[in-house]
């Protein structure tokens, strides 16, 4: 199963590389990954995306806290959660395929950030699974490059997770 | 200041090779005498010598290294250390800040090589952070589940001219590190009903036992309980090894009636052990009936690889001493009848193909076997030295032979399987005790892997016993070749280029001996302990054809399925 984890780590050195290097050690796969500071200066806030059933997802989030720099860490799809994932999309824009476009990225409510005459960029927010609806309602012939930026989420209602 | 921070935390011994990027360290060693330095001959001795130090008194061991080549030398150690849960701080030189990344002369990226193999590293970054991460290391490498701890630090920081304000941090805190010491109440309870209400329990104890000091605990429990108890390799001596419920170690090379009793029991209480595959043999098939209470400091070890019924996470000193309270309050007793059956059966299972009951070795043989020395180096030394070993067929002989009655009589590399530990091991754990009678059983091949260190025993007086089971070959290398590979030698052989080792340990200063017959085995090791205050390499020419039995069946083998000699299995 796809699970999200979101982690808040020390905002040290090496810390990012200790997350990493544990996915890569014990052979668990990362589909994606988001890292920024917090409002917390001291911390950062990782989200990582991966497969596994629920023994792998149990070591994952064990040896995660195991981690001297994790302080504290929740898998937001054990709980009902918002997940967003941004796209940018650079697709091919001539011709009546100018409105077919145009009116794809309104039915996602995506918006047009750039445009030359032959080409759109785009922008579209959402859940990982509606990006990749996009991706497919474009098709791809049209599609030049296309920029993701992995997984962010949060807990819905009164959970949060912070200090 | 890295010495004065080394000098408050208590460390006595730090053992180390100095370099260009550790100069200004060892400048400060020169200048005072309270943290005595032990120069190895290789990095990895070194660290292997700290390990040992830390295996025998439960202290971190401290180890010091210069940057480049002095660093990639102690990884192995490092390695070492963490598969076995070893406290040790390693500090490595680094070279200077603003060189960092230049790839400039013996650069090399510490903290990152060793990353998966430490618990935690630091590379400093200010001076002024020296002591706090001193502090921290050695926090963090002795609490929980222990681990190496790696310092870098950077040539720049360490020079005298760089002078701050200093105060050494009576406590650390780390608002994301806080080991589990208590177990959760609720589930103690539990494990005590099922333990209590067992019809054919077994307790399976391992390294954390030891490390965890709690021996006196567990066997207290034994007592109480009258159950059977088996230990990993890393667990011998938690309870005592002529202790009578005691059935012996368990896996891989364990007894006949240690693993047919795991397979056949109802509830297991495992304790500080880590189901290792080494162990298990075939998960799947692991112990059918089984209830399995897992106690553990790490919640990592628990349901890895066998699911535990009832998981407890905590310190063992802390959960065994609960479990003896509530076992002594509780008006419920252990099924009397039930446990008589249950060890008339395994006393039947030790009359038959037990180790303990009978030789199972040809002891009519005119060649020495090595089961035979082990067991005369037990007697000699009436079972109380301390007994290091390296990786082979005389590791495992040692453990199946060697009755250890205390804890952290017995160090030795199981979970990664090092060979050279045994020298520089058995010269940490002489540092700690200087009167103590300390041996290292090794093979001729592991020896040559840290040999050099025997430059080392000399200068430090040392007194090491070597018993090398010289059995011209890779022993256990060469067993796995008979049993799979059709008997093809490839490379365990070494076509008669072997070192004169009595030559050789005399070359050092030191004294050697060499055992070709039978009948001079008893003798000469008598010869060698009553040389107190000698080291001695004992060269025992021992049977090469010799095998390690018990052995599992793999694979798709269960707990229970073993070959027992080289014509018998169950
Ligand atoms: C050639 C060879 C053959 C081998 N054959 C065998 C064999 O036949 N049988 C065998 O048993 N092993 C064998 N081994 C060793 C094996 O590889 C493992 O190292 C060993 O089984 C692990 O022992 P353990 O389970 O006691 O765990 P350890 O590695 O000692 O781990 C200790 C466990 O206790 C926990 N712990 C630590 N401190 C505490 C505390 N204070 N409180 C609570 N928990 C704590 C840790 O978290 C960890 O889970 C062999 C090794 C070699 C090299
Ligand atoms: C550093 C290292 N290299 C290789 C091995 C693989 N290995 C395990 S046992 C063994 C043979 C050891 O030979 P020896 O020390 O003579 O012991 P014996 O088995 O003959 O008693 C080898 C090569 C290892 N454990 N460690
Ligand atoms: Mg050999």
């Amino acid at each position: 199963m796809r699970r999200i984890i979101s982690v808040l780590v020390e905002n040290a050195p090496g810390a990012l590389s200790r997350v990493v290097g544990l996915f890569s050690q014990r052979g668990y796969n990362i589909e994606s990954l988001t890292v920024a500071p917090t409002e917390d200066e001291t911390l950062s806030r990782l989200t990582l995306t991966t497969l596994g059933d629920d023994h792998k997802i149990e070591q994952i989030t064990k040896h995660l806290n195991k981690l001297i720099d994790v302080v504290k860490l929740v898998d937001l799809t054990e709980g009902s959660h918002i997940e967003r994932e941004l796209m940018l999309i650079k697709v091919k824009a001539s011709g009546a395929q100018r409105a077919e476009v145009k009116r794809c990225v309104d039915i996602f409510r995506g918006q047009i950030v750039d445009v030359t005459s032959t080409l759109y960029t785009i922008q579209i927010t959402g859940a990982s699974d509606k990006l990749d609806a996009f991706l497919q309602a474009v098709g791809d012939a049209s599609i030049i490059e296309v920029v993701r930026t992995g997984v962010c989420g949060i807990s819905r209602g009164e959970k949060v997770l912070s200090l | 200041m890295l010495i004065r921070a080394l000098k408050d935390e208590g460390v006595e011994f730090v053992f180390g090779y100095p370099g260009g990027a550790a100069l200004h360290i060892y400048d400060a060693i020169f200048r005072q005498s309270d943290v005595k330095h032990i120069l190895v001959r290789h990095e990895q001795a070194a660290t292997h010598a700290a390990d040992g130090y830390a295996r025998a008194t439960g202290k971190v061991g401290t180890v010091l290294v210069t940057s480049g080549p002095g660093a990639t030398n102690a990884i192995t150690g490092i390695a070492t250390a963490y598969m076995d849960s070893i406290p040790m701080v390693v500090i490595s030189g680094q070279v200077q800040s603003h060189l960092i990344g230049e790839d400039a002369f013996q650069e090399t990226d510490m903290v990152g090589i060793s990353r998966p193999i430490v618990k935690h590293s630091f590379m400093i970054k200010h001076a002024s952070e020296i002591p706090e991460i001193v502090k921290k290391a050695y926090y963090i490498a002795a609490t929980g589940r222990p681990g190496p701890v790696v310092i870098d630090v950077p040539k720049d920081l360490t020079h005298p001219a760089y002078t701050f304000p200093y105060e050494y941090p009576e406590k650390v805190k780390l608002r994301s590190y806080t080991p589990a010491t208590r177990g959760h109440s609720g589930q103690i309870k539990k494990a005590v009903q099922l333990l209590l209400g067992a019809k054919r329990p077994i307790i399976y104890s391992g390294g954390g036992v030891v490390q965890g000091n709690a021996s006196h605990l567990l066997k207290e429990l034994v007592d109480l309980l009258n159950y059977p108890v088996t230990n990993t390799l890393m667990g011998l001596g938690a309870y005592p090894g002529t202790g009578k419920n005691f059935l012996g170690m368990l896996g891989m090379h364990g007894t006949y009636e240690a693993n047919t009793a795991m397979h056949h029991s109802d509830v297991i209480l495992a304790v500080g052990a880590r189901f290792d595959d080494r162990v298990t043999n075939t998960v799947s098939k692991f112990c059918p009936n089984a209830k399995i209470i897992h106690i553990d400091i790490d919640p990592a070890s628990i349901s890895k690889t066998v699911t535990a019924d009832v998981p407890i996470v905590g310190a063992v000193d802390s959960v065994l001493g609960e479990m003896l309270a509530l076992i002594k309050d509780s008006d419920e007793k252990p099924d009397a009848e039930a446990l008589a059956s249950w060890w008339g059966q395994i006393n039947d299972w030790r009359e038959r193909h037990g180790i303990y009951t009978q030789n199972r070795f040809d002891t009519s043989s005119d060649k020495i076997k090595p089961q035979e020395v082990i067991q005369a180096i037990w007697e000699v030394t009436k079972g109380d030295a301390y007994v290091t070993s390296d990786v082979g067929q005389h590791q495992m002989f040692a453990a199946q032979y060697y009755l250890f009655d205390k804890p952290r009589r017995w160090i030795n590399s199981g979970g990664l399987g090092t060979m050279g530990f045994g020298l520089p091991a058995a010269m940490g754990v002489q540092m700690a005790d200087r009167d103590a009678t300390v041996v290292c059983v090794t093979g001729e091949g592991s020896i040559q892997m840290c040999i050099q260190e025997l430059s080392t025993c000399t200068q430090y007086h040392l007194p090491v016993k070597v018993i090398c089971l010289n059995n011209q070959a890779l022993g256990m290398v060469r067993q796995w070749q008979d049993m799979q590979y059709s008997s093809r030698y490839a490379e365990s052989l070494y076509e008669d280029s072997l070192p004169d080792f009595v030559k050789l340990a005399e070359a050092y200063g030191h004294v050697g001996i060499r055992v070709t017959k039978k009948e001079e085995l008893k003798a000469k090791l008598a010869e060698c302990f009553a040389l107190k205050d000698r080291v001695v390499f004992m060269d025992i020419m021992v049977d090469q054809s010799e095998h390690v039995y018990p052995m599992h069946v793999a694979p798709n083998g269960s707990m229970r399925d073993m070959l027992l000699s080289k014509t018998e299995r169950t």
